[in-house]
């Protein structure tokens, strides 16, 4: 590999950040491209925030704009906390690629365009009735376009790939292209090569050659004067490695069962966007996990409690539809009092909804979606980083009070990357549990349902251990002996100390930080994956002089046991959500705060500029 | 069966009121079962009784083991979950015939044909009870209940055939009143690695008494069950003068006399192909006419919970970088000073 052939002569523009998306058919490997160059940057050492956005089908009609995939990553020099609003570098593939994409990419942003799609048929198809690579309609941008499929077929001509493959390596020349403007580091990517094809196959020979192709397309082309950098990011020393929200997710599930000492067990059943939580345990066996793809999301969650009952630190996954399936098991889950992680990764509902698009409308469903008086911890994570300790804290609770825990994450954390700083693991406070040995009442008996002083947790007495043979059940027990009650009193009493587990837990939880100045005359508070994009909003509005506070939930049930007075300490409260206002309602019902609520419901994430905006808008209102 | 001294029957009593029905055919097989485990060399806590709801789903509460009663259908998958974590246990499912094959149909096939290490007991009494008395998947078609007062519109189950269908490696047929039969099944289905389902009938004497009359009545019974037994011709009747012949047809019965002994089918549990017991399970079940009773099949084929352990050591045997930083540095790494 002759790397130095590849670097680009012209002196480069140093930006402090940009927002490129690739887009194009979701055949065109759009999503590969985009994650190729994400990882060259993060390799590089920028600060990195990513957004994939792919359509439900697996192969929409060729060209149209319902197949259009596109993967947006906004890399800086400094600590970012979104994907970015708007894009700065469009790559599209295809017409529909631009027609679906061309609003989201911000005023002279740069749109670069594989020319050789641009025919007739495919015009037709994303609706354009001429073409607006040349027709004037896009004098706003700066355009530059590239005969992407010609040269990808004159660089793979000698490599041995044939008929229609041949067009499969253009993504490797977008992403050669964009790589030599954006003057990332070429080792990473010929090190993927070579790793997923191997430089020796025909498959691998046309997509390195594709991508040199392409680097020195940019290099050698007149058109492409310039070429940008981007520093690498001064984030806070440590080692760092780049993470999607389902990756942290499923490795914290596994560093949270090394740390109890238990053996992880995850039930599911194959739901997008869940699905690769259970495929990235799937592949750690060597950790001692157990995976089982089940026939369905309930037994999917009903494995996964009889895991439990034996000893495991068991897990489910899914998302909405199977969170409606699963209800029953976990309402059983509450009354054995086992412990058992359901995590739901968000997507647009009801029903099927959009199942590769963002939505956080599951809140009720995991706060009251179960019969009975039935209250779980909920907690959600804020970054596709911060999955990993959610799911440490998730199973911690499980464990520490016997109860099922409903973990929130959502399509676009599931996706999206970032760079992770590593913990220190030696740090971290280990996740202790014991397994019941001994009888706990008089004469040698065993109470099931004794409960610690503290936590109102009953022991967990695994079966095979001898002398604590007993039994549990959905119907109703009665206080310590477990058996089955009938009794009035029992019931409520029994309902009420399942209940005072679950609200005590706030106590074991960080309280809220408050972030922002002090004499804010507005509190926004936000859950979930709008972490990025609400902070990066208030930060906007408080650059521009208002005075903003940003107060971030990532404990859902019990609220933090601060968070009433911090409430109360706002004249005016924005909630902004991916729902119509679901976290808002609570807030109202529980501590009757006169919240504004701030909705979005497209599928997509909220921009920073819709939160600034809000906010504005709020702080202007004088009434 | 050898008598190990360790245990009574009163050892595996929970000590709670047992509050089926009085005459109710689920007291009988408890007996059964309890009597049955106290013959065995296993610690109690061994043991784990998972149900399903319903009568039958009771039972749990009654042994004095570990147990779970949990939710309608779903004792199979939460019975997979307990026997995968630990392999040491003997997981017991207790179901019948609506929590079995109506809700939990899904859940009993795939639990078969993965070949999970459960005893799956179906108490089929063809009746829901619980609900008190509405038809059951395997209720007669035309039975007239509360829920269907001009007849059952349903075709009906036939548990061991639906069994042998999904491929099970171990199915057999016993009935409540017949102690030493169930006691026979229930130390077979023990024995066998994988998963082992019994159909036992059993009688609701409240909703749908004497459904099993042609199997227990006195004047009925000899001329009515047919014993399955390995390296026997199937033979039955006061005399054995009746038998069973299997031919592309599939399983007839006949006078022996009229097709001499030699045409008589020899029972042979352990065929690879489910094909012969299939075609024995098609000769009644109703029961409305002689009704097989015994081992229709035993193979033995991997457990799932074996081929899940053998994965993981291999996994572990290959890669050895299972420390929580090997985890979070699989994809590389970059150091910011």
């Amino acid at each position: 590999m002759q790397e130095e052939t590849l670097s680009p002569p012209k002196p480069p523009e140093k930006k402090d950040r940009v927002v490129i998306r690739f887009a194009g058919d979701s055949g065109d490997g759009m999503q590969l491209a985009g994650s190729r160059f994400t990882e060259s940057s993060a390799a590089f050492g920028n600060d990195l925030a990513t957004f994939p956005d792919y359509p439900a089908e697996i192969r929409a009609p060729q060209g149209t704009l319902a197949g259009v995939s596109s993967f947006q990553v906004h890399i800086a020099d400094w600590d970012i906390l979104t994907h970015g609003d708007e894009a700065d570098v469009l790559v599209a593939m295809n017409p529909a690629a631009l027609k679906s994409n061309i609003r989201d990419v911000v005023a002279g942003g740069l749109i670069l365009a594989n020319e050789d799609a641009f025919d007739t048929r495919n015009l037709e198809k994303a609706g354009y009735e001429s073409n607006p690579l040349t027709d004037g309609s896009l004098s706003s941008y700066h355009v530059m376009t590239a005969p992407m499929e010609k040269l990808t077929k004159l660089a793979v001509a000698d490599t041995g790939v044939k008929g229609r493959s041949v067009l499969r390596s253009k993504n490797f020349f977008a992403l050669g292209l964009i790589s030599w403007m954006f003057n990332r580091p070429t080792a990473p990517i010929f090190e993927w090569i070579d790793k997923k094809f191997g430089t020796d196959t025909p498959v691998g020979q046309a997509n390195l050659e594709a991508f040199r192709a392409g680097f020195n397309f940019g290099n050698t082309t007149e058109e492409f004067h310039h070429t940008y950098e981007i520093l690498p990011a001064k984030l806070p020393p440590g080692t760092y490695t780049n993470i999607t929200g389902n990756q942290a997710l499923a490795w914290g599930l596994v560093a949270a069962a090394k740390s109890a000492g238990l053996t992880l067990f995850l039930g599911s059943y194959p739901i997008t966007p869940a699905t690769s939580i259970l495929e990235e345990i799937a592949r750690l066996k060597h950790f001692g996990v157990k995976t089982f793809q089940a026939e369905d999301e309930i037994a999917g969650v009903g494995v996964s409690l009889g895991a439990a009952f034996a000893g495991h630190l068991a897990v489910t996954t899914t998302s909405g539809p199977g969170v409606a399936l699963k209800s029953e098991t976990m309402s059983l889950a509450l009354m054995t009092e086992l412990p058992l992680i359901l995590v739901d990764v968000q997507r647009a509902g009801p029903s099927t909804g959009l199942p590769t698009k963002v939505e956080q409308a599951d809140l009720m469903i995991a706060l009251y979606g179960r019969h009975g008086e039935a209250p779980l911890p909920v907690l959600a994570p804020s970054s596709p980083s911060d999955a990993f300790a959610i799911a440490m804290d998730a199973a911690r609770i499980a464990l520490r009070y016997m109860t099922p825990v409903i973990l929130l994450s959502d399509g676009y954390l599931a996706n999206g990357a970032e760079p992770w700083r590593i913990p220190d693991f030696d740090d971290l406070p280990p996740i202790s549990i014991t397994h019941a040995t001994e009888p706990n009442g008089p004469e040698g008996v065993f109470y099931p349902y004794a409960r610690d002083e503290v936590t109102g947790a009953r022991p967990w007495a695994i079966p095979g251990t001898p002398g604590l043979e007993h039994r549990v059940g959905g119907l109703e027990k009665e206080a310590l002996t477990g058996n089955v009650s009938y009794d009035p009193d029992n019931h409520e009493m029994m309902t009420a100390a399942r209940a005072a587990k679950i609200a005590g837990i706030a106590n074991d939880i960080p309280e809220v930080e408050v972030y922002g100045p002090d004499d804010a005359e507005l509190l926004v508070v936000s859950w979930g994956s709008t972490f990025g994009s609400v902070r990066a909003g208030v930060n906007n509005a408080n650059a521009d002089g208002y005075r903003v506070a940003h107060v971030h939930l990532r404990y859902l049930n019990p609220f933090p046991r601060n968070l009433e007075d911090v409430l109360a300490g706002y004249r005016k409260v924005l909630v902004p959500e991916m729902n119509r206002g679901q976290l808002s309602a609570v807030l109202r019902a529980k501590y009757l705060t006169p919240t504004v609520t701030l909705s979005k419901v497209q599928g997509a994430p909220f921009m920073a500029n819709e939160i600034s905006k809000k906010i504005v808008e709020l702080l202007e209102d004088q009434s | 069966m050898t008598v190990d001294t360790r245990y009574t029957r009163a050892d595996f009593q929970s000590g709670q009121e047992v509050k089926w029905c009085p005459g109710c055919g689920d007291y009988t097989i408890l007996a059964s079962v309890q009597n049955f485990l106290a013959t065995l060399d296993v610690d109690r806590e061994k043991h784990v009784f998972i149900s399903g709801i319903g009568c039958s789903s009771r039972f749990p509460y009654y042994m004095n083991t570990y147990g779970m009663h949990s939710i309608h259908g779903r004792a199979p998958a939460i019975a997979t979950g307990v026997a995968l974590a630990n392999p040491e246990l003997n997981v017991w499912v207790i179901t019948g015939d609506g929590d079995g094959l109506s809700i939990g149909g899904n859940h009993l096939i795939h639990a078969l044909r993965r070949n999970v290490n459960l005893k799956i007991l179906l108490f089929n009494n063809q009746i829901y009870g619980l609900t008190k008395g509405q038809y059951s998947p395997t209720s007669e078609t035309g039975k007239r209940t509360k829920t269907s007062p001009m007849g059952s519109l349903d075709y009906p189950f036939n548990p061991v055939s639906l069994a042998l269908g999904a491929e099970a490696t171990f199915v057999a047929r016993t009935i409540d009143m017949d102690r030493d039969h169930t006691a026979q099944m229930l130390q077979a289905a023990y024995e066998h690695h994988g998963t082992a389902f019994i159909e036992i009938y059993q009688n609701c004497n409240v909703f749908n008494d004497k459904a099993f009359q042609l199997l227990t009545g006195r004047k009925e019974r000899d001329e009515n069950r047919i014993f399955l037994e390995d390296g026997k011709p199937i033979l039955f009747g006061p005399n054995n003068e009746m038998g069973v012949v299997v031919g592309i047809d599939g399983a007839k019965i006949v006078k022996v006399e009229d097709v001499g002994i030699e045409a008589i089918q020899i029972h042979d549990s352990s065929r690879p192909s489910p094909g012969v017991a299939f075609a024995l399970s098609r000769l009644s079940h109703g029961p409305h006419g002689p009704t097989p009773l015994g081992i229709f099949r035993k193979i033995q084929r991997d457990t799932y919970g074996d081929l899940m352990v053998s994965q993981i050591k291999a996994a572990q045997e290959r890669n050895k970088a299972n420390s929580i930083s090997d985890l979070v540095q699989q994809h590389g790494t970059w150091t910011v000073e």
